[in-house]
């Protein structure tokens, strides 16, 4: 948990951000006419057209299958312009959206679950965003990447909360560091929702003034102080354990709605490193458990998904770039496997029994990594 | 001041620089370029007449010339900050440590004559950091020097070793020494000093960031208040005990002194130091509250001076010759002086510091005490062995941190760069 929020990746959940996102100036008045029909089936997804004009486009859903639906407009890297979930068999719905000239689809997900079904949309007129189709689909695997840790990360929540409620705190101290990876392997997309962030992540000194801890402190930090320092679990703490979970739902559910740009996955990379460097390293994230390495690990996995993903751009635009930060994340991951026996494993030594000298080879190595970092935005959007 | 190699270097740098100029944002507008280019020269050949007397605000701000034989901030005139920073290389692979040498280099000859690093600290992309983290912009060049030094444990890596001075000896371990790793050696050194302390900082801050990856910061010291001046005519500073401190320091106008006991002369060897001098720097804290309860009889004793003056004992003024013998034996000027020590003379440098307290209420203040000689074995060690095991001060100092380097010959003109001469063998 940062104190300051991240800029560079914003949720678009508004229209009023989506406004923001694609810049429209021109807007056409949306007439019976204009509007996309789109019928929507258990397998199907037809739309009265594949092309419209740029501005206020509305979709005037009708949901024929048998099972709830859900249909968005997508760009091309997958991220969300507007949807609309859970339309009932049988039912009626009109989405509008601003819409930027570009090519995007229509996906109708019966069920609200998977890729569902697809169809292409051109927005015509005003000026087409243009952008390397390398970034949109570097984009749109990070998508997929954080939507994965998102999904991945419920059921070890889950454990972790179950293991709580049961009052055990030997298996609950088992499930805490691995039911937080995922969010520590994409903090700055998790973040962007700035709400669920101060919930599930806080720590005690990053309540702000007037908040009791008793009552306003949630999330896995205060569970970490019950199970390491506290050593008890009551009523309180198995209420926040299921907190937990509702709020990773909540995030799970989000994730999609991300606003990410190629440079916003390139900073959040630097970020994941910033992180690193101003919580881990110095051992207060996890001050009671000492599970430091383990979300420095996954902040490191993260911030290498990223990068590895822009790669083939960056590398074409800053060959020295790329091969400074190959030898960086190598220098720093072999680093981290000295802390841990296993390479599959993520059982790393309790950093309070990591030394100054070494935590300072720590920071050297994080400070080595993170400057080439910070350069490669610059080389993603030359 | 006698280094006549060392001249006003604001042109390779300044022509057309596309950077923003820290000059040039100061007031004299358009062609205020040439104008400030011309008014720092013009300070910068006051102060290498060694007729800076008193160095006032008005020159403070001037340009010391980055190119010359020797390396700047050594024996031109001691500014009023210090910002002083030991590293550990990083990398084992040599090329990318020359290009940091390099890129250093450049970085320097631009930060002290007042530019910013690379392309500036604004204006260009916006997804990327910018070159210069900017804190200095709009401040003068302040008079910064950047001088850096290679430690002895530098020359075990790159394949070095036969290059490593004699000269260059690790220190023996002194009486009373109380060090501190954290506080102690390192493979280079740069030593920042500027009349500002933001503009030290600054540089300090900027090629610590360009090193990343190559080198790490293992330790950092800021200094203020120079304690020793290489101007005689200014007046004599005073250290943290306020005792008058280099009243009889190496000036930058001896020029048969600084060849003598400061640079490496042509037959010291080896061949890459010729021009180049060795630097001692040793954290020295004070008891400050114990030394603050001395009697002033105690504390004048002690030094072997007075208080007021400066005179040493048994004579009126500062400058007068000191009679050792009327001294008591263990008083610190008598036993640190040349003819105590077989001649030894030390150019000294240091700055006094004071890094808030100590937990328990104390002062964390001292001395950095920074001096440059042409061979550590004949300089410091000798003066050090006498002061360590006799001297009155002991009771109310301690040395905390110790470092020695190899400082090399200055960087000729903008194609030359720090160490060419150590790591290109054709030099």
């Amino acid at each position: 948990m940062r104190a300051v929020r991240l800029s560079v990746v914003t949720a678009a959940a508004t229209a009023a951000a989506l406004t923001a996102v694609t810049g429209c100036t021109e807007k056409s008045t949306a007439s019976g006419s204009d509007a996309i029909q789109v019928t929507a089936a258990d397998s199907k997804c037809e739309t009265s057209t594949k092309s419209v004009p740029a501005g206020q486009v509305t979709l005037k859903i009708e949901n024929k299958g048998s099972k709830a639906t859900e249909v968005e407009i997508v760009f091309p890297d997958d991220r969300i312009v507007s949807e609309k979930e859970n339309i009932g068999p049988g039912t009626k719905y009109t989405l509008t959206a601003e819409v930027k000239a570009g090519s995007y689809e229509i996906a109708c997900r019966p069920g609200m679950k998977g890729h569902g079904v697809r169809q292409k949309l051109t927005v015509t007129g005003g000026k087409v965003a243009k952008r390397d189709p390398r970034l949109d689909k570097a984009v749109a695997a990070y998508r997929e990447y954080a939507q994965e840790q998102a999904d991945e990360t419920l059921p070890k929540a889950e454990a972790f909360a179950k293991a709580v409620k049961a009052g055990d705190i030997e298996a609950a101290k088992k499930e805490f560091a691995t039911s937080r990876l995922g969010w520590e392997r994409t903090e700055p997309v998790a973040e962007s929702f700035g709400d669920i962030d101060p919930k599930v992540d806080v720590r005690e000194d990053g309540l702000e003034d007037g908040q009791d801890p008793a009552t306003d402190w949630t999330g896995w930090h205060r569970l970490e102080k019950s199970l390491w320092q506290d050593k008890k679990i009551g009523d309180r703490e198995k209420k926040l354990a299921d907190q937990l979970v509702t709020d990773l739902t909540d995030w799970q559910k989000r994730v999609g709605k991300a606003e990410i740009t190629p440079s916003s996955m390139a900073n959040g990379a630097k970020e994941l490193l910033d992180e690193v460097a101003t919580g881990k390293v110095t051992g207060e994230e996890d001050r009671y458990s000492h599970t430091d390495l383990s979300d420095f690990k996954g902040n490191v996995e993260g911030a290498q998904k990223a990068y590895e993903l822009l790669k083939p751009v960056a590398k074409e635009n800053d060959a020295a770039l790329a091969t400074e930060l190959d030898k960086q994340f190598t220098a720093l991951n072999t680093l981290l496997d000295k802390y841990r026996t296993d390479k599959t494993s993520y059982d790393f030594t309790s950093y309070d029994k990591v030394g100054k000298a070494d935590r300072k080879e720590l920071s050297d190595a994080v400070n080595a990594l993170a400057e080439p970092l910070s350069k490669l935005a610059a080389a993603v959007v030359k | 001041m006698t280094d006549t190699t060392n001249t006003t270097e604001t042109t390779a740098e300044d022509a057309g620089a596309p950077a923003p100029s820290r000059r040039s944002l100061i007031g004299w507008g358009g062609a205020g370029l040439a104008l400030g280019a011309a008014a720092a020269g013009g300070a910068v050949a006051m102060a290498r007449t060694g007729n800076d007397v008193d160095p006032t605000a008005a020159e403070t701000g001037a340009a010391i010339g980055f190119h010359g034989a020797h390396q700047a901030g050594i024996a031109t005139p001691v500014q009023d900050r210090l910002h002083f920073a030991a590293f550990d290389v990083k990398t084992d692979d040599r090329a990318a440590f020359v290009q940091l040498l390099k890129d250093w280099t450049r970085a320097a000859a631009r930060m002290t004559a007042g530019h910013a690093v690379g392309e500036g600290a604004y204006g260009g992309l916006a997804e990327a950091p910018p070159d210069d983290t900017g804190e200095a912009l709009g401040l003068k060049p302040s008079r910064l020097t950047l001088t850096i030094g290679f430690g002895p444990s530098l020359f075990e890596k790159f394949g070095l070793a036969d290059q490593r001075p004699e000269a260059l000896v690790d220190l023996p371990k002194f009486p009373g020494d109380n060090l501190e790793k954290t506080r102690s050696d390192g493979d280079l050194c740069i030593q920042a000093c500027a009349d500002d302390p933001q503009v030290a900082v600054h540089a300090i801050r900027n090629l610590a960031r360009i090193g990343f990856g190559k080198v790490a910061i293992r330790w950092s010291q800021l200094g203020f208040g120079k304690t020793s001046s290489t101007t005689p005519d200014a007046q004599t500073p005073r250290n943290l005990m306020g005792f008058k401190d280099g009243t009889r320091n190496i000036a930058g106008t001896e020029t048969d002194r600084l060849k003598k006991f400061v640079w490496v002369g042509e037959d010291d060897g080896p061949h890459w130091m010729t021009g180049g001098s060795y630097l001692v720097a040793r954290r020295i804290r004070m008891n400050i509250e114990t030394w603050d309860r001395t009697s002033l009889q105690e504390q004048e004793d002690v030094f072997g001076r007075d208080k007021g003056e400066g005179a040493p004992v048994g004579k009126a003024k500062e400058r007068d010759k000191p009679f050792l013998k009327a001294m008591k034996p263990d008083a610190h000027v008598r036993l640190a002086h040349p003819d105590s020590n077989d001649g030894a003379t030390l150019l000294r440098r240091g700055y006094s510091f004071t890094d808030g307290t100590d937990g328990l209420g104390r002062l964390d203040a001292g001395l950095f005490f920074l001096a440059y000689q042409r061979d550590v074995r004949k300089g410091f060690i000798p003066v050090q062995r006498s002061l360590s095991r006799t001297d009155a001060l002991n009771e109310y100092i301690q040395h905390v941190g110790s470092a020695v380097f190899a400082v090399p010959p200055g960087v000729r003109d903008k194609d030359d760069w720090w160490g060419r001469a150590l790591f290109s063998k054709e030099a």
